[in-house]
């Protein structure tokens, strides 16, 4: 079967090129044939990789070790899920699903748009076939996913258990759908340069990818931070590392260009600002595929030191000189359409946001790429850590969450100055009161910077408001609806706007998450006995006794060994009972004892956290079994040949012997509020995302056009 | 063996899917049935921006003047754009004017 | 004020934030940053991130201290660690870590929290911090 998953991969990879090269023959002799030839050799790639890819899937789910990956990254007591999932835990698998879901997305959108934009899309088929044909060379070239073992190995290595988790197994397919999703504005943006036409054409027809992309790529990276705050031991979401920082670069230049299209759609601005934003996010994007399997920057989340970094770093040096040269070559076919008419209006502060996104995105890739930077400037490689980025990031995300507060209350082309106290009264109104209770009942400022991350969201939440309340109103005074009616005609009719606003309310809440929960955390760190306690925040926490556990815990991961506690955290009248473990997996290094071995794996933390609307309770441990040292070797000892059953009983004997004489064990808790308001702030963005992105229904507009029809009709008589 | 196999198989088979185009030469032009398109939803968004404004106003972000002299722009792009339509559609013979 | 004088003026503001901010991130990361650096080349006296292997059979836990050696990746040249607070779980002998400190009397003692250890494997994706 892996034949066939190549031969798909090979034929592939000819079609892509086919595509190129019938597509820019059909643009450039205006014979339709092959234009329409070229978008077919798409169609092909998607199906070929389909095929390619169900090949590989059924492999990873008969267990079939004659494939190299299966037996690298699964093995026969992998659970189903997992088995399905590890194909995007390996480099070679995870190209894969990036091509597939290209070609897929490449396949729609040139479906959809068969009939229309007939200078622009045989160019923009051009580029969808180059991406993916690099990615196919890559696949064929260095790190083919159907290599086959001569001798299939009777059972495979199995997934990292540090991986069996089911936030990560999502993670991958969200990210890849969100540097994918950009890459269909970026091909019909190449393609509008290409053919001249730099209208809003190119923006209507691709803008929905992009929302999706948009969201699929925010939704991957709270995962990410859910994971790193779920299953890892240091309880933290963000670590500003280099792989986190690779996913949210192109989320923060594809905000900006979601807003900046308005613009463009609108009044003919940014028209440069547009292309040079989709060609950074896209380009961003690839950079954050290449990063995690590149190795040239110190972090732990490396693919390892890589055999394709280098011709990732070719094409990402190819599509930068590509995009750089048509922009501005074509910069005189960018100008402006219109003048900045009021410094009041919307588009005006839809720069300023261009500006502080773009200028966010500069400080992390500085951040990120410093080593290398100061590599170059002093020879020696330093970096900076998180402190650094917080510094820098903290002033550019107030602003931030300052601007999607203004943007709402404003208006297009122009705002009336003296409107200004008008619109702006209430919330400032809400925002001093949010102050002024803030600093009377709670020690909020300790933090100013987060006293002040506070006053904006209130701010903002409270613009958010007021938009629907008078825009219900308005609508009321308009039409005598009831208020859910015309609220909700208000909304469907104006998916777009409202469905952004909603994103913005999302946004205050993440912030107000992300500012309470660093500044105000608390934690500790100890060693104790079974019947000890500490205290933190207020809490009591009593280690009541040790948990010692075999083959198969909660999470699901068929783990071999678990040793935990039971805690009781208690504060005034509450009382909560967690569970925080550590399993240790077994290893097949033959250097170790029979029984050592069994312990000697891979080991997870199995944090236990009480989830809270106002405040998390976390606990990890680090159980000590060096005590377990002695036993275990004399265990290899003794028991150096023994059969599966008899080492069961072994551990059995010696997980016992922990739970009766248990060592001391380090515990790390942490007590943080409205830590849970992350991942809501980030559900309400993507609602807002889905709202903006919903179709709106035609037939309803009829009525009303024909009415408006009429109206401008009359003045055209007149006229 | 297999490979080989897959691969003349696979090749046959999208080869006879990318000639399909050639074979089946004679497919309208039809250009100006697209521009019309992209026309039409021009001016969709252009009423959406007219709705909008008066919404503003209603609102209470624009003074009347304000809204007055945006909404005549507004207006008058549409005028553009509806004179344009009229002289793509004079061409077509009549496929329905606001479909 | 004219159009063109108003541009002009929108773009020296412009310019003149991007150079404050081109100053702050320069200022900032220079001094802020620690320098990478193997065993073999760290010196008493100032913080460094040190990178290397951890040396087989040299982790003990002290109390509440972790001790361990750490040696160049290639090379033999290895330094004492001391060392508290969280330890990612892929930490065990011969795995590749980063770890930020100053050394003191011949020991490297680290920062709190500040031990990184790198994925062993080249085909799982790991994600691992402290």
């Amino acid at each position: 079967m892996a034949g066939v998953g190549s031969a798909c991969l090979f034929i592939a990879l000819l079609t892509a090129l086919y595509a190129i090269a019938a597509s820019v023959y059909g643009a450039r002799s205006g014979r339709r044939e092959w234009v329409t030839s070229g978008r077919r050799a798409i169609y092909c790639v998607a199906g070929l990789c389909v095929i390619a890819f169900g090949v590989l899937e059924s492999a990873f789910l008969r267990s079939d070790f004659s494939f190299a990956l299966v037996a690298e990254g699964s093995s026969i007591e992998t659970p189903t899920f997992y088995k399905v999932t590890a194909l995007w835990a390996t480099q070679d698998g995870s190209l894969l699903l990036w091509v597939t879901l290209l070609s897929l997305f490449s396949t729609t959108v040139l479906f959809l748009t068969r009939r229309s934009l007939r200078d622009i899309a045989p160019w923009a088929t051009a580029v969808l076939g180059g991406v993916a044909a690099f990615f196919l060379l890559l696949m064929i070239g260095w790190e083919n996913p159907f290599d086959t073992l001569a001798t299939p190995p009777a059972d495979g290595v199995g997934l990292n258990p540090l991986l069996r988790h089911p936030a990560m197994m999502i993670h991958p397919p969200m990210l890849y759908t969100g540097y994918v999703g950009f890459s269909v504005p970026f091909a019909f943006a190449i393609g509008a340069l290409v053919a001249r036409r730099p209208g809003a054409d190119w923006i209507r027809a691709t803008r929905r990818f992009a929302l999706i992309a948009w969201i699929f790529l925010g939704t991957g990276i709270m995962l990410g931070a859910l994971w790193s705050y779920t299953e890892l031991g240091w309880g933290g979401y963000w670590a500003w590392d280099p792989v986190e920082n690779a996913s949210l670069m192109p989320w923060l230049v594809g905000t900006a260009f979601l807003h900046s299209i308005m613009v463009q759609e609108k009044r003919g601005m940014l028209k440069v600002w547009n292309a040079s934003l989709i060609c950074a996010t896209f380009t961003l994007a690839l950079l954050g595929t290449f990063l995690v399997r590149s190795g040239i920057l110190d972090s732990i989340h490396a693919f390892g030191a890589s055999t394709i970094g280098v011709q990732f770093l070719v094409f990402i040096g190819l599509v930068i000189a590509l995009s750089a040269g048509l922009i501005i070559s074509r910069l005189p076919l960018l100008r402006s359409e219109a003048k900045l008419d009021s410094l009041l209006s919307r588009e005006a502060f839809f720069l300023l946001n261009n500006l502080v996104l773009v200028g966010l995105c500069l400080v992390i890739m500085w951040g990120t790429f410093f080593p290398l930077i100061s590599e170059a400037i002093t020879g020696t490689k330093a970096s900076v850590g998180p402190p650094w980025f917080d510094r820098l990031v903290t002033p550019l995300a107030l602003v931030l969450v300052l601007l999607t507060g203004i943007g709402p209350v404003l208006a297009w082309r122009r705002f009336t100055p003296a409107a200004l106290w008008r619109v702006l009264a209430v919330p400032v109104a809400a925002t001093a009161t949010a102050l002024v209770l803030l600093l009377a009942f709670t020690d909020a400022a300790d933090s100013w910077t987060s006293l002040l991350m506070f006053c904006l969201v209130a701010f903002v939440l409270t613009v958010v408001s007021q938009e629907l309340w008078r825009g219900t109103a308005a609508r009321r005074t308009m039409t005598g609806e009831s208020w859910p009616r015309a609220l909700a005609r208000l909304t469907g009719r104006n998916r777009r706007r409202y469905g952004g606003y909603l994103v913005h309310a999302g946004i205050a809440v993440l912030f107000l998450g992300v500012a309470a929960s660093s500044a105000f955390v608390d934690q500790r760190d100890v060693r104790l006995s079974p019947g000890e306690s500490f205290d933190v925040n207020g809490y009591r926490v009593t280690y009541r006794e040790p948990t010692a556990k075999l083959g198969g815990d909660s999470g699901g991961t068929g783990a071999p060994i678990s040793f935990g506690a039971v805690l009781d955290v208690r504060k005034g009248g509450k009382h909560y009972v967690l569970r925080p473990s550590r399993n240790y997996y077994s290893t097949a290094d033959p250097s170790l004892g029979t029984i050592s071995r069994l312990f000697e794996g891979e080991a997870t933390s199995e944090v236990d956290v009480r989830w809270g609307l106002t405040r998390n309770f976390w606990m990890a441990i680090r159980p000590d079994i060096g005590s377990l040292d002695k036993p275990i070797r004399e265990a290899d000892a003794k028991f150096a040949n023994a059969s599966g059953d008899v080492q069961a009983l072994i551990v059995a004997a010696l997980a016992e012997r922990y739970r009766r004489d248990p060592p001391p064990a380090a515990f790390r808790a942490i007590s943080s509020p409205f830590v849970v308001w992350i991942w809501i702030g980030g559900g309400i963005v993507v609602l807002g995302g889905l709202v903006a992105a919903w179709p709106s229904p035609e037939a309803r507009l009829r009525r009303v056009r024909s009415l408006y029809s009429a109206r401008v009709g009359q003045e055209l008589s007149r006229a | 063996m297999e490979y080989v196999l897959a691969l003349v198989v696979l090749a046959l088979l999208v080869a006879a899917v990318l000639s399909v185009p050639f074979r089946r030469r004679g497919e309208e032009e039809r250009l100006e049935e697209t521009r019309l398109a992209e026309l039409r939803a021009a001016k969709e968004a252009k009423y959406r921006e007219i709705r909008d404004a008066e919404l503003d106003h209603q609102m209470g972000k624009l003074s009347r003047d304000d809204w007055r002299a945006v909404d005549r722009d507004l207006r008058n792009e549409a005028i553009d754009i509806l004179r344009e339509l009229d002289r793509l559609e004079g061409k077509v013979p009549q496929g329905g004017m606001d479909r | 004020m004219d159009p063109s004088r108003k541009r002009k003026v929108r773009l020296v503001v412009a310019l003149t934030a991007a150079v404050l901010l081109a100053t702050a991130l320069i200022y900032t990361s220079f001094s802020a940053s620690t320098e990478a650096s193997k065993p073999s080349e760290i010196k008493p006296g100032r913080s460094y991130e040190l990178t290397g292997k951890v040396v087989n059979g040299s982790i003990r836990h002290d109390g509440d201290d972790l001790r361990f050696r750490v040696r160049d990746r290639d090379g033999t040249a290895s330094v004492p660690v001391s060392y508290t607070g969280v330890v990612p779980d892929p930490f065990r002998d011969g795995r590749e870590v980063i770890v930020s400190g100053e050394l003191e009397h011949g020991t490297f003692v680290a920062e709190r929290d500040s031990l990184v250890t790198k994925c062993p494997s080249k085909f799982t994706k790991d994600e691992q911090s402290s």
